[in-house]
């Protein structure tokens, strides 16, 4: 018999602490499948955020490395400039990435650092109980937004794609969603295709993931799904915010 | 002829893989309870399968192989 699907080689052999039906295990698989496709576990170094996914280096089977919140880009700048031969690769949420580690963020992208950015937005945190977000939605109910996110208080979700592609230095920007199967074949190649592209030095890609959070949300984890689709993804709509080589060529 | 087997005890009975089913052969064990305490999925009609793969690959935690 011919495997049709097995768990990839690079994601290691222990059950994940997330909650039922987080499709934080999802992106996991698809980073791990990436790594498994290029071929790349044993010069890859991960870099594990803070939030969620901060148990992330039980997860994968290459080298990872902690970073203080916010500021895992700045020590893959590093990981990259020391061990330039070596792939690395980021994996943060949207309390890490987009709120205290913003200026991280912006100044590897506008420095065009050769690293591979994922990140996982679900609109919320959740590792601390399900607060307001830099990325929470208009209107959407949290711990911290009871009546629902107050623009005129609270200020207006980052979109981190669109800001980003406004910059001269990143390579490549995408957005993607891991709803459903469809979304999460797209999601695959995108992250594999920003693996390439840290592999050919073509520099900073990030990864946007449109991801759920049933228990903060408090939805079953298929309504969750659902609630991508019908609030999420018209938001923050998918598809690729930035990609030079391709703007180069056809120029 | 497909085959799809369960790493049970990782199973987090939340149901995505039931759901993404084309064929509907899939359901949670309420009969059961796995080391985790969750109900797990299984398989209800071995022959139906298709091995499209879509509930491995809708499922977070790696439980489920596919083989054809």
């Amino acid at each position: 018999m011919a495997i049709v699907f097995e768990k990839p080689k690079a994601l290691a052999n222990v059950p994940l602490h997330y909650c039922p039906g987080c499709t934080h295990g999802i992106i996991h698989r698809l980073v791990a499948e990436a790594i498994d496709a290029l071929g790349i576990e044993g010069t890859t170094v991960g870099v594990a955020p803070v939030g969620c996914s901060v148990m992330a280096y039980n997860y994968f089977n290459c080298d990872m490395v902690e970073a203080a919140h916010g500021r895992a880009p700045a020590v893959a700048t590093g990981l990259k400039r020391a061990m330039p031969e070596n792939i690395i690769f980021t994996y943060q949420g949207d309390g890490d990435l987009a709120s205290i580690g913003m200026a991280e963020t912006v100044h590897a992208a506008t420095r065009n650092e050769n690293i591979t950015v994922i990140f996982v937005n679900n609109a919320i945190y959740g590792m601390t109980g399900g607060q307001m977000a830099p990325t929470s939605l208009p209107g959407q109910v949290t711990q911290t937004s009871p009546y629902g996110r107050d623009v005129k208080h609270c200020g207006w979700p980052v979109k981190v794609c669109e800001m980003l592609a406004q910059l001269e230095g990143p390579e490549y920007l995408e957005r993607v969603a891991v709803n459903n199967v469809k979304n999460i074949r797209n999601a695959k190649r995108a992250i594999q295709k920003a693996f390439e592209n840290q592999i050919n030095n073509k520099g900073f890609s990030l990864i946007e993931v449109i991801s759920s959070c049933p228990t903060n949300w408090g939805m079953t984890p298929q309504k969750a799904l659902q609630w991508i689709d019908d609030n999420m993804i018209p938001y923050y709509p998918l598809g690729v915010y930035k990609d030079r080589s391709a703007e180069q060529e056809k120029a | 002829m497909a085959k799809v087997t369960f790493a049970t005890d990782l199973c987090k009975g939340c149901g995505l893989c039931v759901e993404v089913c084309p064929k509907k052969i899939l359901r949670l064990n309420k009969e059961k309870l796995n080391a985790k305490g969750h109900y797990p999925a299984e398989m209800t009609d071995q022959d139906a399968c298709i091995a499209c793969a879509f509930c491995a690959t809708m499922c977070p935690d790696c439980v489920i192989t596919v083989e054809k």
